[in-house]
């Protein structure tokens, strides 16, 4: 018994404090040198007061702003402090109901605009706090928002052009336009 | 399929390729006891932990010693982990104040992390402290990959000696796998993610204040928003290489601050199958025959990449029951177009689909997209990968194991058919080692259909189900397949955080462990003691393509025949009415 009980209590007190004191206290000292923005959050700052991470998404549903993508967090969208997915299956009628209510307020804010919407600005995403949207999505709200803000529509597009990332090395993932960064850009342009 | 698509999936396998041979052969130096470059380095701190533990690095084990150090060690961690996790409202490293865990949810992690699942009934932001993340779930993801391994290393042992009566130190292959792979990949790893955009600091979560304000759930404005930080990437970086799985927030590999860029989702799915892609190696390496090794891998590539082709096609096409509302569902240059709900924009559908087969082939559990919101044959693909008994790159260490398992029932059904006495590696198969490998074959299997049977009569059961219909049921089973086989990922709408299925999914975690892991040791004793024979004009030739497809047909033959009605009920049932 005590023939394994010494090593097996020994080896867990060390490995404790090698792989779960040392490694990370020394893994956040390196990434405070090395990366502290990345380490911290990716924090943006607007008017010298913290205003949101470059890489967590936050809600918008005023016509004037690009929105995001649909949010499943409770009990409010962009709730980064309880990340969550809605977890709906492809055939839960639920889904369904909640799509067909964001294409009716997608609708509704700009009547005029009857192309099909790009799939990713009416399903939710899966940490409920997406950055992102897709270029087509972006493009697809460029009217409403041009009217809302009262900005001719080819000065609102080269702003999306603008802020859209590429795949990286041109192959990895997709390309996107980050909403916050855009909203942001635009409340900048007057 | 997009022609992007083909691109990532093919670089990924080539640097994946790349590394399986220089990785493999250093794993094979370690776990020989050779001497190592890094050794000048980490080689004092090796002794000095062997001092202190009172091991004698040259004292090997027989199997039976070899399966009690393992279990010792192992329910030393399960004890501290279980009361850091009831405690840690009085301990320190607590920024967020969060209260003690409930029993049964203490008990169902601590299994979990312990048995390398990291099956996640809770909410990590909301539920754990930052001390028992670092003390506890990190220690357990190190330690749990390093036993899988060592359960790996002395299993190669066995088939590669004879007439021998040990099979290797726990110890040694514990401390050996630690030091010199697990944490250096994991530095490497963790810094490169810091650089994308990962967290890790000791600091609390910070409250900025929203552009436009939002409305909460009583109807109030809801200016601010609380940005979650923690010391994410160190855990991170091992929760993949490990193929442990468990994440630092709720939404695991999909949260923005746990894998914030296409760069580091590539960098994390290159890690779920490094090391059991590279064990292939070593296991050539070990048994003298490099041969052996890469028909091992070839085999679990022929599984792996149909499975993939399904649920790329599926997710790409896109949900049926939208088309006709006005969507654009097309991939396109401007958008990835398919089902796209409960996926990450910066993913898109190559990028979810592919790490949904890696994270369930390798049973790593972590995902960057929600398998639950799948359709039907896009989540088939994972839920049966996990069903096929986690041998499809599998867990580092219990993957292959699990897999060396299928060569030996698959050169026992090549004897039955031309009436021979089958032999792997020089080695007899007799009564002995068959009942083993059943033992390994049966026990999660049973446990996965009992388990199910058992949630689908018991009110307790039913309770956690969020989905109407097959894809209910398919909620359950997947829940089952996941704990019994130590993968950890979920169809995550199923509310597992009930006493019920913290104690039943927490039993099949630890009895789908141990009982693979000590039949696999005691036919590693067995196999260690008998001679080798050498290879004559009837033996089949264990490293040629006939063999590669014969025991890729075994792995899917077993899962099928065990699995189809279940799945019948299920997705499949779900992809005919959908």
């Amino acid at each position: 018994m005590r023939h394994f009980i010494r090593p097996a209590v020994a080896l867990l007190f060390l490995l404790t404090l090698l792989t779960g004191v040392l490694y990370p206290l020394v893994i956040t000292g390196l990434a405070q040198v090395l990366f502290p923005h990345q380490a911290n959050g990716s924090l943006v700052v607007r008017d010298g007061r913290p205003a949101g991470s470059a890489l967590v998404g936050q809600a918008f549903d005023d016509s004037r702003y690009f929105w995001g993508r649909p949010s499943a967090t409770s009990p409010f969208p962009y709730n980064a402090a309880a990340s969550a997915a809605s977890n709906l299956g492809p055939s839960n009628p639920e889904l369904l109901k909640a799509v067909r209510e964001r294409i009716a307020a997608l609708h509704a804010a700009d009547p005029d605009n009857r192309q099909p919407v790009p799939v990713d600005l009416v399903t939710t995403s899966g940490s409920g706090l997406d950055p992102h949207i897709s270029p087509a999505a972006a493009l697809y709200q460029v009217p409403r928002v041009a009217k809302a803000r009262g900005l001719d529509e080819g000065v609102v597009r080269g702003l999306v052009l603008a802020h859209e990332r590429q795949r990286n090395f041109g192959f990895l993932g997709e390309p996107v336009v980050p909403v916050l960064e855009l909203n942001m850009a635009l409340e900048a342009l007057r | 399929m997009t022609s992007n698509g083909v691109i990532q999936i093919c670089v990924l396998f080539a640097v994946l390729l790349l590394l399986v041979k220089p990785l493999g052969s250093y794993m094979a130096r370690v776990y020989a006891g050779q001497t190592v470059l890094l050794g000048r380095i980490v080689g004092p701190l090796e002794r000095w932990i062997y001092r202190v533990c009172g091991v004698h690095p040259e004292g090997e084990m027989d199997w039976k010693d070899y399966a009690r150090s393992l279990l010792f060690f192992h329910a030393a961690g399960f004890l501290l982990l279980y009361l850091l996790q009831r405690c840690q409202a009085f301990l320190p490293f607590n920024p967020q104040s969060l209260t003690g865990v409930a029993p049964a949810l203490a008990f169902n992690t601590a299994v979990s992390f312990m048995t390398n699942t990291n099956w996640q009934a809770y909410a990590g932001e909301t539920t754990m402290s930052y001390m028992t993340q670092m003390l506890g779930l990190t220690v357990q993801n190190f330690a749990s990959a390093a036993s899988g391994m060592a359960v790996l290393a002395a299993f190669i042992r066995g088939l590669a000696r004879q007439q021998a009566a040990t099979i290797g130190n726990y110890w040694v292959d514990m401390v050996r796998t630690v030091l010199y792979i697990l944490l250096p990949l994991s530095i490497a790893l963790s810094i490169l993610l810091v650089s994308q955009g990962v967290v890790q600091t000791l600091a609390p979560a910070v409250h900025v204040t929203r552009l436009q304000s939002t409305v909460g759930g009583m109807e109030q404005a809801v200016a601010d928003q609380v940005i979650p930080r923690g010391p994410a990437a160190s855990q991170v970086a091992i929760k993949q290489i490990g193929t442990n799985g468990g994440g630092f927030f709720n939404a695991n590999s999909a949260h923005p601050l746990e894998n914030p860029t296409p760069i580091s989702n590539a960098l994390e799915l290159l890690a779920i199958l490094l090391l059991p892609a590279a064990l292939c190696y070593t296991f050539g390496k070990m048994v003298g025959d490099t041969r052996q090794g890469w028909a091992i891998f070839a085999a679990m590539l022929l599984v792996f990449i149909p499975l993939l082709m399904l649920c790329l096609w599926s997710e790409q096409a896109g949900n049926p029951a939208l088309t006709g509302l006005g969507i654009d569902q097309m991939p396109g240059e401007q958008q990835p177009g398919g089902n796209m709900e409960g996926k990450e924009a910066r993913f898109g559908i190559v990028n979810s689909a592919l790490w949904a087969v890696a994270t369930t082939a390798a049973s790593n559990g972590s995902v960057n997209a929600m398998h639950d919101s799948f359709t039907p044959l896009g989540g088939l693909a994972p839920l049966w990968l996990i069903q096929l008994g986690e041998v499809v790159f599998g867990g580092v260490g219990s993957g292959l194991y699990g897999m060396l398992v299928f060569a030996v029932i698959a050169v026992f059904v090549a004897g039955l058919m031309v009436g021979r006495t089958p032999e792997y590696l020089g080695k007899k198969i007799e009564a002995f080692e068959m009942k083993m490998a059943s033992l390994v074959i049966l026990i999660p299997a049973a446990l996965i259909l009992v388990g199910t049977a058992v949630a689908l009569i018991a009110k307790a059961g039913l309770a956690g189900i969020s989905n109407p219909g097959p894809h209910g049921f398919t909620e359950v089973l997947y829940a089952f397949s996941s704990a019994a086989n130590n993968n950890g990922s979920a169809f995550a709408g199923l509310s597992a955080d009930s006493v019920f299925y913290n104690l039943s999914l927490g039993l099949a975690m630890l009895i789908g462990r141990f009982w693979v892991m000590i039949p696999v040791l005691a036919m590693a004793g067995s196999l260690a003691g008998k001679k080798i024979i050498p290879s004559g004009p009837g033996t089949l030739p264990t490293h040629a393509p006939l063999f590669v497809v014969l025991l890729a047909g075994v792995v899917l033959l077993v899962g099928a025949l065990t699995f189809l009605p279940a799945l019948a009920l299920g997705p499949i049932a779900e992809f005919m009415v959908s």
